[in-house]
């Protein structure tokens, strides 16, 4: 599916431009700029290239003074890298917004019902609705937390999930992430640098503010804290300066005024966990962890574990500690299970998804493996275990040998992929090589989940900055932009 | 405070200060070297590692001034320049979120230029050993102006002061054994050798307006051991070192401080009332010795009472 001839008739910086069969954010099908894009298209004929270049340097300058690096694993050389950032923003409606407010919201609810279930009674399993299968052979599962009381019934205190735009025009989940998502500390900074960029252009097109982020987050970890403390000690638990996204708990834990700690800073003691401060160990009552479930406690997970604390989960257990998030939601982010979760959302809710999935073949189930198989250059398949654009086959833009490879994975291990058809990701303007090119984007809002629901309006917009290209993580060569939800 | 923070602190500014110091002993024995003439170069190689608190010394001229080098840009070597330095940078990074930005800029400055100039022969070090000492003095005076004076400012104090204290008693003992022979009239070379001694801890200028330019070693004794106000005098480490303890008893606030204090008082105590006649009559060496293992003491005490205490003490508290 190589992209059509441009229809393009803009003028510059914009004649670079191209359209093509995805939805484009900026201009409709005929070529037209949409109505919500008009100040910053008007804003970007009236300045020189230079005068954008200029500030793209002052942007990256920025983010390379705050040492806002990211980490790619797998490469021996040049493993720490700036995160790329795109000078333009990315616009949506409040119309948009509203709609995709209320489907995360839906969604987030009902997964955490279905972790308390799982967890608990079993009641989906038992109706046949999800097949226990799915759930049993997640390597995510954690029997540990069966039985366990989760304060709050709060699984999912911070999630992150991955929204696309079909060429419709129509915003469905791609995936969720429900463990530990990272990237908020990038829509954070990049708003900071946004506002000082493009001053007036942000005034103008009115955009809602998406500062109050970590208030929000630390009240929603307030909420967890075991009653009776009224002014409860809440860390962020970090694996350390090694860690590809050291730079945000280090960021999020300043904006919230909360200790920074690594395992070796807390010790559990009588079903108690403490930090370890220079006047003495001093109570914690909710861990905002940055760790993986199999890391948290050596005694309770991986055993070789020097991340994690000995201890922590019989503390956990015992109710005098919150973890956010739980352990064990990766359950319910499973690629696999994802095919479910609108059937979870009915179940749960009695109510239609507002936001749809993006169809999926599970691979275990032989009629869509066969038929998968059959024409696997149409298709994208994902390992269901993995995260950031790791272990990933794009059909249209694979070679026969490793689609063979593919093919050779998925028969060997069927349980662990997944395929879902190539969709052209929606594109929006970048600024690149000195002209406004079209990349396509996804968008990652953060959905915060304690005692209510709240997402601040906007979210991490990331961008495939190599042409054509699909991919958006971070490790495989995407950036970032701002999100602008206007008012 | 985290205790990982206040010992990351605490290790930042000993290797700091151990940077500094070792730049400018080796800087001085240079110097010295030009003076001293070829024939005596094993013996000199050797005075300048021990001076170091640096043993195993080389058994050749050519072996000695490899390992000199090696004291500048060695990473494997654990007392050299280099290794300082990046000793230093990693506990920064690990609390890159409780020191000022300003802070770790000059330090990665720092540490970018000991990487970049590797290889260098000693030789040619001069200007490389200049800019450490520099860079470290500027750290220095950066961390006092934009870090707050509390509690991890004052663990950055302790580790300071602690290893100077330390730095000095050695290079001190080291002189005094080599160079100072009460029997023999000094003879013109040993001039040279003490006023480096001076030189080493920056005090040349301070000892001439305190005694003129005439060289005593008892008056340098005094003045480097016992000097109330000269900042690398060993009494002036140690009550500046007793200070930060107090500070971070009284920010730390409980009892578990004392046992700390009470060894770090005595340590000031004994060089506030120390008698110079009385010292040397007792010997330099032993009486050094003695402030060392005081030290180690204090060392112990802090970590034990501050960063790696037991669970159930603790809780007591």
């Amino acid at each position: 599916m190589a992209a059509t001839a441009s229809k393009n008739t803009l003028p510059p910086p914009f004649d670079r431009y191209e359209l093509d069969d995805a939805y484009d954010e900026m201009a409709d099908s005929s070529g037209a700029v949409r109505p919500h894009y008009q100040h910053l298209y008007q804003a970007l004929l009236g300045l020189p290239p230079e005068e954008l270049r200029r500030r793209q340097q002052v942007a990256d300058l920025s983010f390379l003074h705050q040492g806002i690096t990211f980490t790619v694993y797998g490469r021996e050389e040049g493993t720490e890298r700036i995160f790329p950032n795109d000078l333009l923003p990315r616009i949506i409606t409040s119309q948009e917004w509203d709609c995709i407010e209320r489907g995360l919201e839906q969604r987030i609810r009902a997964l955490n019902l279905f972790l308390k279930d799982v967890y608990h009674d079993g009641k989906i399993l038992n109706d046949g609705v999800v097949p226990r299968e799915i759930v049993y052979s997640c390597k995510h599962f954690r029997r540990q937390m069966r039985g366990l009381h989760v304060r709050k019934e709060a699984y999912i205190t911070v999630a992150g999930s991955d929204l696309i735009r079909t060429p419709s025009g129509e915003f469905v989940v791609l995936e969720d992430n429900l463990r530990v998502p990272s990237g908020v500390s990038y829509m954070l900074v990049s708003r900071e640098v946004m506002k000082r960029l493009f001053p007036q252009l942000f005034r103008k097109c009115g955009v809602q503010p998406i500062e109050h982020y970590s208030q929000l987050l630390l009240s929603t970890l307030r909420a967890l804290a075991p009653p009776g403390n009224v002014e409860p000690t809440i860390v962020l638990l970090t694996p350390g300066v090694f860690n590809s996204a050291y730079f945000e708990h280090a960021f999020l834990a300043r904006q919230m005024g909360i200790e920074l700690v690594e395992g070796r800073d807390l010790v559990s003691h009588d079903n108690y966990v403490y930090m370890r401060t220079t006047a003495g160990l001093r109570r914690v009552d909710v861990i905002y962890r940055r760790i993986d479930d199999d890391f948290v406690d050596p005694l309770a997970f991986r055993h070789d574990s020097g991340l994690g604390v000995p201890g922590l989960f019989n503390a956990y257990r015992a109710g005098n500690v919150s973890l956010a998030n739980a352990l064990g939601t990766g359950v319910a982010d499973d690629k696999a299970l994802y095919a479910y979760v609108p059937a979870i959302i009915r179940y749960y809710l009695g109510e239609d998804p507002i936001l749809a999935n993006v169809e999926t073949y599970l691979m275990s189930d032989t009629p869509q493996r066969l038929h998968v198989l059959g024409e696997l250059e149409k298709y994208v398949v994902k390992a269901v275990g993995e995260s950031g654009g790791y272990g990933m086959l794009i059909g249209p833009h694979s070679t026969a040998e490793q689609r063979e490879e593919f093919r050779r994975r998925i028969e060997a291990d069927p349980r662990n992929y997944i395929a879902q058809p190539t969709i052209h990701l929606s594109r929006a303007p970048c600024f690149l090589d000195g002209a406004v090119q079209a990349r396509h984007v996804d968008l990652r809002p953060y959905v915060l989940f304690g005692d209510k629901v709240s997402i601040v309006p906007g979210g991490l917009t990331r961008v495939a900055l190599r042409k054509g290209s699909l991919v958006v993580n971070s490790s495989q060569g995407g950036g970032s932009k701002d999100t602008w939800v206007l008012s | 405070m985290l205790s990982r923070v206040g010992d990351s602190l605490y290790w930042m500014s000993r290797y700091l200060e151990r940077a500094e110091h070792t730049a400018r002993v080796i800087q001085v024995q240079l110097d010295l070297m030009l003076e001293r003439g070829a024939g005596s170069d094993r013996r000199n190689w050797v005075h300048l590692a021990r001076s170091l608190g640096v043993e195993a010394a080389p058994a050749d001229s050519a072996l000695g001034e490899s390992s000199v080098q090696a004291l500048l840009h060695d990473s494997s070597e654990r007392s050299s320049i280099v290794t300082s330095i990046m000793g230093a940078r990693e506990n920064a990074r690990q609390v890159r979120e409780q020191i000022s930005s300003e802070m770790w800029e000059q330090l990665n400055r720092l540490f970018h230029a000991v990487r970049n100039s590797s290889g260098q022969n000693i030789w040619g070090a001069s200007e490389f050993l200049h800019s450490i000492k520099e860079g470290a003095h500027l750290f220095q005076g950066i961390t006092d102006s934009t870090m707050t004076h509390a509690e991890g400012w004052q663990f950055i104090q302790a580790g300071r002061f602690l290893e100077r204290t330390v730095c000095l008693s050695i290079l001190i003992s080291v002189h005094f054994r080599a160079f100072h022979h009460p029997d023999h009239p000094e003879s013109e070379r040993a001039y040279l050798e003490w006023i480096g001694l001076l030189r080493s801890c920056t005090a040349f200028e301070a000892y001439c307006k305190a005694y003129t330019a005439q060289i005593q070693p008892d008056r340098i004794a005094e003045f480097l051991v016992l000097h109330p106000s000269f900042p690398h005098s060993i009494r002036f480490s140690a009550e500046a070192l007793e200070a930060a303890i107090k500070e971070i008893g009284r920010e730390a606030g409980s009892r578990r401080s004392s046992p700390v204090e009470r060894i770090s008082g005595r340590l000031r105590a004994t060089l506030g009332f120390g008698q110079i006649d009385e010292i040397m009559a007792g010997g330099l060496d032993t009486y050094l010795n003695g402030i060392l293992r005081q030290c180690g003491q204090v060392h112990g005490a802090m970590y034990q009472t501050y960063v790696a205490y037991p669970v159930e003490t603790a809780l007591e508290a």
